[in-house]
């Protein structure tokens, strides 16, 4: 795709034996919002977690392809390189539980290579406030992380996330385990985060796709069955499988 | 005879029916539990009974008394007791970052296959008899520690004082030195079961932030796991406190205040050893079954709270944190 800033080629992936994604090959485009969508075990998780290398830290799993950013393999990078530019923000909310709401964030910074005290100040509040989330801590940045609420934890880790600057951030269901309105206020942020960064979001919830993303992709059983812009993908699907599952026939 | 009928508005009765085998049961592990609990306090009772002739002869003067004089029959506890500090506090200093490396190394570094097998023999180490360990230190590590270690300590760290005197192998140094080594399997087994139920979303959290395997192993892994650590640690001080054998085989067994790392000492447990059996008199009997009391007030301390922090541990990662 012209213009991508991540570029899937052929990619399969492995937990062991298991193909949990087979040959697929999409283009997340720069500045927009990307959404995956899919049925229970269709591999969307499993893309996504190839995407910043993660998918690789579990036992016995196996890649093959090549995903490019900025026209790079990230298979043949530094895999600690690459999740600084490519954040991440998981289903279930996981803050550091030992440290405090300002050490959540600060200390992504640290890990990024920034000591000095004044630019990790800043880059904290900057960070919260882009989550939408500056607000209502702000009384109270030093007491522990998981006195939030879950949909404020959720939030917190997409602060983290953005304290690392990353260029694409990647977000594996991040509201299947938060409240409606919690949900309403991450979909508020994705859409402006899309701004600054490249956002892939994996969702198995059609309504979202079809509020946040710009692109829609479906996954079938590790395939790639369609993609498009996410109007035309819900409005005049190509496939057969994609209608069927759109419409709530299946999934 | 008729059965009494229920009429709406009667109270359900419910009669419980005897159960023999069920009445047994309770009254066995009644037995079991309340016995247990009568031991504990027999124990207690007993050593308090014992030592009163010793604290009347002595009273609180026991606990700062610094001579052990079976001659005289003056007897304060504080050669043997701070024997016990001392090699306890070099067991844990030598052994606990042993032991939370192997930890960390089992539970994040180490291929995969090596992490079970490696782990249960960590496990086993803590099972081998204390007389074993003692006679291996014995025969290998004290004429070890005599021509090779102790000379060198004297060399370069002679100037601090610590390290004055023969070296002879048989000393505060050696014994503590075994104690790290009894120590190290205990604190590693349990450590390593707590840093292995820390979530792998804490450890993905770091990843994903570029943390490299060090920064994910400090921020991510072991924070989560510090608490459970600390009892691990607890419990192998408290193994290290009441080790007997090993530290009667190795420690010199003289009854005076350490003045260096090489004086030949006792410890509470290797006082008791030596001298209960062949005391001279009842006097010297009496103190020896204090020193005991005071060993065992201290080892219940330590369990206590060990016991309070592994009880908290397990309470928050069962929580609603994950």
């Amino acid at each position: 795709m012209e213009g991508a800033k991540m570029q899937v080629e052929g990619l399969s992936a492995y937990y062991g034996k298991t193909k949990a994604i087979s040959e697929i090959s999409v283009g997340f485009p720069e500045g927009k919002v990307s959404a995956i969508i899919g049925p229970s075990g269709c591999g969307k998780s499993t893309l996504i977690r190839c995407l910043n290398r993660m998918h690789e830290t579990l036992p016995r799993t196996r890649v093959e392809g090549r995903i490019l950013l900025d026209g790079e393999d990230i298979l043949q990078l530094d895999p600690v390189g690459v999740r600084r530019r490519v954040g991440m923000v998981f289903q279930k909310p996981n803050p550091f539980v030992t440290m405090s709401i300002f050490d959540n964030v600060s200390v992504a910074l640290r890990f990024a290579g920034r000591h000095s005290r004044d630019e990790i100040d800043r880059a904290v509040v900057r960070s919260l406030q882009q989550a939408a989330l500056w607000d209502e801590v702000k009384d109270r940045v030093d007491a522990p992380a998981v006195s939030l609420s879950g949909g404020q934890q959720q939030r917190l880790c997409i602060a983290r996330a953005l304290a690392a600057e990353p260029e694409v951030l990647l977000m594996d269901e991040p509201c299947s385990a938060l409240d409606p309105v919690a949900t309403a206020k991450i979909e508020v942020l994705v859409d402006e985060l899309k701004s600054h960064y490249t956002v892939i979001i994996v969702t198995h919830n059609m309504q979202q796709a079809a509020r946040v993303a710009d692109y829609t992709a479906f996954l079938y059983l590790g395939k790639l069955i369609e993609v498009g812009p996410t109007e035309s993908l819900f409005e005049r699907p190509k496939e057969r499988l994609t209608e069927q599952y759109i419409t709530g026939r299946f999934g | 005879m008729t059965r009494p009928t229920l009429s709406p508005g009667d109270p359900i009765v419910r009669r419980r029916p005897r159960r023999w085998g069920d009445l047994i049961f309770a009254a066995l592990v009644g037995v079991g539990g309340i016995g247990v609990l009568v031991l504990i306090l027999a124990i207690v009772g007993i050593l308090v009974d014992q030592s009163a002739m010793s604290f009347r002869a002595f009273g609180w003067g026991f606990i700062i008394g610094t001579q052990w004089d079976v001659k005289n029959n003056i007897y304060g506890v504080v050669p043997a007791l701070s024997g016990t500090l001392i090699t306890s506090a070099i067991a844990l200093l030598i052994g606990f970052p042993l032991a939370i490396g192997s930890a960390i190394f089992l539970t994040t570094q180490a291929p995969r296959w090596m992490r079970g097998p490696v782990g249960t023999v960590i496990e086993m180490l803590a099972a081998v008899p204390s007389v074993v360990y003692g006679f291996w230190a014995l025969y290998v590590l004290g004429p070890y520690m005599r021509t090779s270690v102790e000379p060198a300590l004297h060399r370069y760290l002679g100037w601090t004082g610590g390290f004055n005197g023969p070296a002879t192998g048989t000393d505060i140094l050696t014994a503590g030195v075994i104690l790290a080594i009894m120590v190290i399997p205990t604190i590693s087994a349990i450590s390593r079961e707590t840093l292995a139920a820390v979530p792998n979303s804490q450890k993905e959290a770091a990843l994903s932030l570029g943390a490299t395997n060090w920064e994910t192993t400090r921020y991510g892994i072991v924070p989560y796991a510090r608490s459970g650590i600390f009892g691990a640690t607890i419990l192998g001080l408290g193994r290290a406190l009441g080790e007997t054998m090993a530290v009667t085989m190795t420690i010199g067994n003289r009854d005076a205040v350490p003045t260096s790392f090489f004086s030949q000492g006792q410890t509470i447990s290797s006082l008791i050893a030596n001298e209960l059996t062949n005391s001279n008199g009842p006097l010297q009997y009496s103190a020896i079954i204090e020193a005991g009391l005071i060993l065992l007030l201290i080892s219940l301390l330590v369990n206590v709270v060990a016991r309070l922090l592994l009880w908290r541990v397990l309470r928050v990662s069962g929580g609603s944190t994950e």
